[in-house]
């Protein structure tokens, strides 16, 4: 595993508890998952189980109280522009028309370029995401939320990052709008050679999206139970992917583990060697898939 | 009838108000002067005379229009110490306001921005600039005189001390209660402590800088006025002072106006600044 792409080694996160007699929170703990370079992964767990805190360590802007991140073989040690964010609620820059936001970060990126360079790359980008023609001259007020959701990732892909962290890029769009832009998305992600690692709620988007889906115990003292490998061959489009037989195994599986089992295993620790998520695999002849009863469709 | 059927925009409706209002009251104020001169015959007298008695009446506003006509048409006139056109006594007032308070924002935007990024330096200067805010700026006249000798730098000393507290708070303020979103946009596009000053804490802070300098050049513009008066020499607080020991009403009057006038504009430049700057969420 050391020659992964990036490799999170024994992360813990603790809060010291507010009464200073008592013990620290402990909001996850023995966290430990590799992701290889092209992958696009996902991480499903209920709220509060540290998906976010695993998320802004990846991205260096906050310090695990154990273990570390490895990312090509060098230790994170804060943020760096190889890492793109996109965050949750966007954070744009609200002084900035929209095209500002985006060179905003290509100048940072590439500091020796000139102006037309600049304006040439942010316009490749936003035009990748649907925002042009006048809509990058407004400010982020005035600008619709899925709009400010595509200059966030416009913003975040123009760096051509080598790793994007998404935190639920797309929790606050109607379903049409998070549809076009997951297909941007991917669209994009197709076209470069980069790692997405995109923290979600929703169980269909990340079946949609992902070739592997992280599963997380409640907090506290959460950890990522299983690597869930989905093994639904690209493209796939929305139609057809629920007609693959795996679909619906996957999606079962995801709804359970929510609904039952990542309550179930709060607090357990690993059987494996060093916390490691176990690997469900779906479709081979010796499925993996635990007996249980088919009746998990809840939620939805 | 139908043109009364719609009432007129509510803008113009305040306009023809205003009009009304202002005519109404030059009209009350002019038609009450003469009843007033009528009360005593030594008063009309003594006002014949050009005489400074202590009862001279106030001026009607036909007289305080016909002065600043006469004054606003040949505003920079120079005869001398004690007679100065208007515009000459405002430009000292503004100058020793502008440097003051310029020289206030010179250490005060700086210094907030320490103090708003820095908990332990908020900790450690809040009890002086608690203790140092509330001194009326015009206490420190008297020291000021001692220490710098000269009026004019004492003048400029005292709108420095009293522009300088609304813009050290507003900035400390403005910075402090940046987004730590905003910072962290910084923080993973690798920008340095300067670069993230200028382009993300400075324009993230900026609407709360502009309100505090312009409850600045609003104090400043109140405290000259008494400042100018202790000094003496020049500037429209001195005008003021000087008017009134010639008992010119008249003079005192417009000089008033005049102050009003300068105020409304500083407030209507830093106002448009301020919308310049403001952003939305
Ligand atoms: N400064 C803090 N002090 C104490 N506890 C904290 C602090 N910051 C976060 N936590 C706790 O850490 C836990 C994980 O927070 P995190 O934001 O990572 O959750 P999340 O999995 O992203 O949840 P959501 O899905 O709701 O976004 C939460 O239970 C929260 O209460
Ligand atoms: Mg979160």
């Amino acid at each position: 595993m050391a020659n992964s792409f990036l490799s999170i080694e024994g992360l813990a996160k603790r809060f010291p508890s507010p009464d200073s007699g008592s013990e620290p929170l402990t909001v996850f703990e023995d966290v430990s998952f590799s992701i290889e370079k092209g992958e696009f992964v996902c991480i499903i767990g209920h709220s509060g189980c540290g998906k976010s805190t695993i998320m802004n360590v990846l991205a260096g802007l906050d310090e695990a109280t154990e273990g570390g991140v490895i990312m090509n073989g060098k230790e994170v040690k804060g943020p760096s522009l190889d890492r793109g964010v996109v965050f949750q609620n966007y954070s744009l820059l609200p002084w900035l028309s929209a095209l500002k936001n985006v060179t905003f970060a290509v100048k940072a990126r590439h500091r020796e370029w000139s102006r037309e360079q600049v304006m040439a790359h942010s316009y490749k980008y936003l035009e990748m995401v649907g925002l042009s023609g006048g809509a990058e001259l407004r400010k982020p007020s005035q600008l619709s939320g899925g709009m400010r959701q595509r200059v966030s990732i416009a913003r975040a892909f123009a760096i051509q990052p080598e790793l994007l962290l998404l935190d639920e890029p797309f929790g606050a769009l109607d379903a049409l709008t998070r549809g076009t832009i997951q297909d941007e998305l991917l669209k994009i992600w197709r076209g470069t050679n980069q790692t997405v690692f995109m923290i979600t709620h929703d169980v269909d988007e990340a079946i949609y999206l992902a070739d592997r889906i992280l599963l997380m115990t409640n907090g506290p003292l959460a950890r990522v139970a299983e690597s869930v490998e989905v093994g639904i061959p690209r493209p796939r489009s929305r139609d057809e992917i629920v007609e693959h037989p795996d679909y619906y195994k996957v999606r079962n599986h995801l709804v359970h583990f929510l609904a039952r089992r990542s309550k179930e295993l709060a607090g357990t620790k690993s059987t494996l060697p060093g916390g490691r998520p176990e690997t469900v695999r779906f479709g081979d002849d010796d499925t993996t898939e635990p007996e249980r009863p088919n009746v998990y469709a809840i939620n939805q | 009838m139908e043109l009364f059927a719609k009432p007129l925009p509510l803008r113009l409706r305040s306009i023809i108000l205003s009009v009304a209002i202002l005519a109404l009251t030059l009209t009350l104020w002019e038609l009450s002067i003469p009843s007033q001169k009528d009360a005593g015959e030594l008063t009309e007298y003594e006002l014949l005379t050009g005489g400074g008695a202590p009862k001279a009446g106030i001026p009607p506003p036909s007289e305080v229009l016909s002065k600043a006509w006469e004054q606003l048409s040949d505003p920079f006139y120079d005869a001398g110490p004690n007679d100065k056109g208007i515009g000459i006594q405002i430009g000292y007032s503004l100058y020793r306001v502008l440097t003051g308070y310029f020289l206030a924002a010179a250490i005060a935007i700086p210094l907030g921005f320490l103090i708003g990024m820095s908990p332990l330096m908020y900790k450690a200067l809040d009890p002086y600039i608690q203790i140092l805010k509330p001194i009326s700026p015009l206490a420190w006249m008297p020291l000021a005189l001692f220490v710098i000798g000269d009026s004019q730098a004492s003048a400029i000393f005292v709108i420095f001390i009293c522009s300088i507290w609304p813009m050290l708070i507003n900035t400390a303020f403005g910075v402090a209660g940046v987004r730590k979103d905003w910072i962290n946009v910084a923080r993973t596009h690798e920008l340095g402590s300067i670069k993230t000053a200028f382009t993300v804490i400075l324009p993230a802070a900026a609407p709360t800088i502009l309100t505090g300098m312009r409850i600045s050049i609003g104090i400043a513009w109140l405290v000259i006025v008494a400042a100018e008066m202790l000094v003496g020499g020049t500037g429209i607080g001195y005008y003021v002072w000087n008017e009134w020991n010639n008992l010119d009403l008249t003079s005192v009057i417009f000089s008033i106006l005049m102050i009003g006038v300068v105020g409304m504009i500083l407030d209507a430049i830093f106002g448009a600044v301020q919308r310049g700057v403001q952003y939305t969420e």
